[in-house]
């Protein structure tokens, strides 16, 4: 009894004496070079703030390499406090029930308010249950967007295109003027996922399998989606439309070299096309079919979500949930979005990024968040697909086979429908 | 004297094998809270898979391909370099020295030749009308794989047989040039045969080069997205299980390519070593 009281004694000593005796968290992630810096920068904030908890910032190479090092770690009982986790590995962290602690209940355990409604309305789902619950805590987010080079437009005398009809319209004269009028630089997220977003449109049963692992189906073969995937091929064949591959840099370079007219990008491109772009550029949103009713909703986000893991003591999980709550502030998204270009993730930083005169001096950095706040449809949260990263191959593949004329539209998607509905079925059995 | 070597093979090689053999039998959720037996699924899933079927095409030429050229370009600049007398130390030291080049590298170095818009290679390529598309074209990419993964082995094979060539005695040098006149017909009667060692072991470190170590070449040329390029089956085990998660998949496909390579190494011992004339 004695040796009990006094240790308790000692260790309250020892806890309250001395700053040095923070608990100790750590952050794996997917991000290197700038980017890599700036989480650098957020720890060494979030450190400065307080004096319980410390973090440290771990780069794991790529966000898949990410995953996989978050995976192998859990197995052996080592996991990370928090890992951050890409959109398309979502749904493999989230349906491994009991791999992580939802961020809302972890920041309401910890005795810290949470509020749905102060994030934006494109990112509030994505990373959420079917209740709206959310489960990772959205971190660094994109929207895929259109950028425009000005130079072409005003030598070829045209608008930019708010719709594809009005692409369709302007292509030939842009082509005229001596460009490629369209690039691109990842269709399974422009053009795929985002199209069924954009377009309001539902992108697989289940409620995009969000409801459910359980035969969830892809609806790869939706007319309207044949018809966006014809109209590119007949686009390239005319020669409005280039496609260099699956690579994203191979498709921005001719962008970059004032070659293309315009580029559908990720929002969080900005940045570093001030610096490449031969020319001055602007940016708008990403365009859809005007002849698809109830089309022109918001996109979803793409990037990624840090996940509490689950397997901590309770004063790391609290440290964890601080983070959280020093992450959503409005200074420090302001700060995150300003220095990366990905876009705020709450109304109130973009607010407070606004009343500052943010976008007055750079107006493309607000596209992206403009069109994430976009009236959402009924199909415009997002998706939740196990294997999704491999679903993506298989695109990847049959997208290239269609522009390198192997194969026609029709049947190419018809073998990402049946190849990927196999890999959901797998994926239910894992989960199951 | 034996149980410390062996035990380590156990550890570090027996044992993840078993490990890989289990998984194939299960599907397993990523994060190991549960798995399903589902006995030979995972195989019949992936043998009568179009897709695996056509990486297995792909990796049996690819590997075809580059052990028979870098095999016989080896040769052939270790004969010329034997022939050389001034300048030799030099010409070795330049061959050798590619040898060197860690294979990311290699493809990075690779990739920037066959780059889809400032490729030295793809403008040389023009000049003869043919628009490669490296990371778009299937055949154009498996072309730029083959060629960087030779130029990557040659300097390997150059060093061996090089040396191989020192070990044949002057002497017979000497009786076969008087017996036989014609270049060709010595090489082939005479040097050949006594490179055969040599060769028999180039053989089998080149197919296990070009089916496992060009890996990262590989992930560089298509930037880690296989898209419509063509890759090998290791490549496809590292995509299926580290970037798909699916280990039950994953695991299944490894098995595979072990029987092969074992089958392989059987096959190479049986029938060619036998022909091998070891002095």
């Amino acid at each position: 009894m004695f040796k009990t009281l006094s240790m308790t004694a000692l260790a309250l000593v020892v806890s309250s004496t001395s700053s040095f005796a923070a608990t100790n968290i750590s952050w794996w992630h997917g991000m290197a070079g700038r980017n890599g810096e700036v989480i650098n920068e957020v720890a060494q904030k979030f450190n400065a703030a307080q004096t319980t908890c410390a973090i440290t910032p771990v780069s794991k190479g790529t966000y898949e390499e990410a995953l996989a090092s978050g995976i192998a770690a859990f197995r052996s009982g080592e996991q990370p406090n928090i890992l951050q986790v890409f959109d398309a590995g979502a749904a493999t962290i989230i349906n491994a029930k009991g791999a992580v602690i939802p961020a809302e209940d972890l920041i309401k355990n910890a005795g810290h308010d949470f509020d749905r409604s102060a994030f934006i309305d494109g990112v509030r789902y994505f990373y959420a249950d079917s209740d709206g619950k959310f489960v990772g805590m959205p971190f660094n987010s994109s929207a895929p967007i259109m950028y425009i080079n000005d130079e072409a437009l005003k030598k070829a005398g045209v608008n930019a295109p708010k719709t594809w009809e009005e692409f369709e319209a302007i292509a030939p004269k842009l082509k005229e003027a001596g460009y490629i009028p369209l690039v691109q630089s990842q269709l399974t997220w422009q053009f795929t996922e985002n199209f069924f977003s954009r377009n309001n449109i539902q992108f697989a049963t289940n409620n995009n399998g969000y409801d459910s692992v359980v035969d969830t189906k892809l609806h790869m073969t939706d007319p309207n989606l044949v018809m966006m995937f014809e109209k590119l091929k007949a686009w390239a064949d005319q020669g409005y439309f280039a496609y260099y591959g699956a690579g994203w840099n191979d498709n921005q370079k001719m962008f970059e070299q004032n070659k293309a007219a315009l580029w559908i990008g990720s929002s969080g491109s900005f940045g570093g096309l001030t610096k490449t772009a031969a020319m001055p550029f602007s940016a708008d949103f990403l365009p859809y079919w005007g002849s698809i009713e109830g089309a022109g909703t918001s996109s979803f986000i793409g990037g990624a979500a840090l996940f509490a893991m689950s397997g901590k003591s309770d004063a790391e999980n609290a440290c964890v949930a601080d983070f959280f709550q020093f992450l959503t502030s409005p200074e420090v998204q302001k700060f995150y979005h300003e220095a990366t270009g990905y876009v705020a993730v709450t109304k109130a930083a973009y607010e407070l990024a606004k009343k500052e005169g943010y976008y007055e001096k750079t107006p493309q950095a607000e596209v992206g968040i403009k069109q994430l706040m976009l009236p959402s449809g009924e199909w415009s949260k997002g998706y939740r697909l196990g294997f999704y990263p491999q679903i993506r191959q298989i695109m990847e593949r049959e997208y290239g086979r269609i522009f390198a004329n192997e194969v026609s539209v029709k049947d190419a998607l018809e073998t990402i429908e049946r190849e990927g509905n196999d890999l959901l079925a797998r994926f239910a059995k894992t989960a199951g | 004297m034996l149980a410390p070597q062996l035990a380590i093979i156990a550890v570090f090689f027996y044992w993840p094998s078993l490990q890989a053999i289990r998984s194939s039998f299960f599907i397993e959720d990523p994060f190991g809270f549960g798995e399903t037996f589902v006995g030979a699924a995972n195989y019949t899933d992936v043998l009568s898979s179009s897709e695996y079927l056509s990486v297995a095409g792909f990796t049996a030429l690819f590997t075809v391909l580059v052990t028979f050229l870098s095999l016989s370009l080896g040769l052939l600049l270790a004969v010329k370099a034997d022939k050389v007398i001034r300048g030799n130390a030099a010409y070795k030291t330049l061959l050798i020295w590619v040898y060197a080049i860690a294979p990311p590298v290699a493809g990075l170095m690779g990739m920037m030749l066959f780059d889809q818009h400032v490729g030295p290679l793809i403008e040389f390529a023009a000049l003869f009308g043919w628009t490669m598309q490296v990371g778009l074209n299937y055949s154009d990419t498996a072309i730029a794989l083959i060629t960087i993964a030779v130029w990557k082995q040659i300097p390997y094979n150059f060093i061996f047989f090089l040396s191989g060539l020192h070990g044949i005695p002057a002497s017979v040098r000497e009786a076969a040039l008087m017996d036989c006149r014609s270049g060709t017909r010595r090489f082939f009667t005479i040097i050949l045969p006594l490179l055969a060692p040599t060769a028999f072991f180039l053989l089998i470190i080149n197919m296990t080069y070009a089916l496992f170590d060009t890996f990262g070449i590989i992930d560089v040329v298509v930037k880690d997205k296989a898209a419509n390029n063509p890759i090998t089956l290791v490549y496809k085990v590292f995509l299926d299980g580290f970037r798909g998660n699916d280990i039950g998949s994953s695991s299944a496909q490894s098995v595979i390519l072990m029987v092969i390579v074992f089958a392989l190494t059987l096959l190479q011992f049986r029938f060619i070593e036998r022909r091998v004339h070891y002095g």
